[in-house]
């Protein structure tokens, strides 16, 4: 097993979550594929602590505190879909252009 | 982790394909409750990984964390605006998408070449140094990663406060103005619910 595994396995991981980030319509599905990169993110960190630093994990503290902010942005983010969906009653990406003009 | 090594290559493999696959699901799945389903299937297998990486308390936080309450979030919010709509077909879309694909697959042949060229500077430590993991993560967390903690909790806290800011519905004034004798102090000052979302209209 060597590190280079794991970081092409992330790399795929945030080039697939980029794409969805830019391509989907649904602004939850948009909100997953955010969820997708910040899990690659935390596979990169982990793969490192494990392979370059394993007497002090730093690694693992600072995927613990992305998995925090994660799951604060998802909370904030939802409640912003809802926010938005109850004023414009649509939840597509291309009709969200409230700062666009 | 103590296993063989063509245990760890044999399960490594099959974590991989099941997240890749899974997450291609997540975004190429024209149904978004598939994609909430499979979005879980993506978070078990990276914290498979994690395992496989001798990180077992983030493995046990993946799970709880984003399976137990990210997903589950999700899927209600998938609820709560479930809006079938046709979306209008916008001119050039589609060209938009496969220039996308391309700019993401130059993404990742350029960070692959990146992985590949660079020498890391391997650790010669045993990859499984750190026998208890828990123990070591909390002497960082209230030692040297102590104002990143409880700035943490802080930040839960502000997020908390904002979702349910953010959610709530909007007061209106005349519906205040015109309160009925009913309404008690404990009363929220809410939007009555609309009735005609209640009529029970065939939504799958």
């Amino acid at each position: 097993m060597q590190l280079e595994y794991f970081l092409l396995l992330a790399a795929a991981l945030f080039c697939i979550g980029i794409y969805g980030l830019i391509t989907s319509r649904n602004a939850v599905r948009v909100l997953m594929s955010i969820e997708l990169m910040l899990n690659a993110v935390n596979l990169n960190l982990i793969g490192f602590s494990n392979y370059l630093d394993p007497e002090n994990i730093r690694g693992q503290v600072f995927t613990v505190f992305v998995i925090t902010v994660a799951a604060a942005e998802a909370a904030v983010g939802l409640a912003i879909v809802l926010a938005i969906y109850r004023n414009r009653d649509t939840i597509d990406m291309e009709e969200f252009n409230l700062l666009k003009w | 982790m103590n296993l063989a090594e063509g245990v760890q290559i044999v399960s490594f493999g099959i974590l991989a394909v099941m997240m890749i696959g899974t997450a291609l699901g997540v975004v190429l799945l024209p149904k978004i409750v598939h994609s909430a389903f499979l979005l879980a299937g993506v978070f078990i297998s990276i914290s498979g990984l994690y395992i496989l990486l001798n990180a077992d308390f983030v493995a046990a936080a993946q799970i709880l964390v984003y399976v137990g309450a990210v997903s589950v979030l999700i899927l209600f919010a998938i609820m709560l605006v479930n809006k079938q709509q046709d979306y209008t077909e916008l001119p050039g879309r589609k060209i938009r998408k496969i220039a996308t694909a391309v700019v993401c697959f130059g993404l990742f042949a350029l960070l692959g070449t990146m992985v590949l060229a660079t020498p890391w500077s391997l650790s010669g430590a045993s990859p499984a140094a750190v026998d208890n993991t828990v123990i070591a993560l909390g002497e960082h967390f209230f030692s040297d990663y102590l104002l990143p903690f409880e700035l943490a909790s802080v930040l839960l806290l502000m997020a908390m406060v904002g979702a349910i800011i953010l959610a709530r519905r909007d007061l209106i004034p005349e519906a205040i103005a015109t309160a009925d004798s009913r309404t008690t102090s404990l009363t929220l000052p809410e939007r009555p619910r609309e009735l005609a979302t209640l009529s029970g209209e065939e939504q799958d």
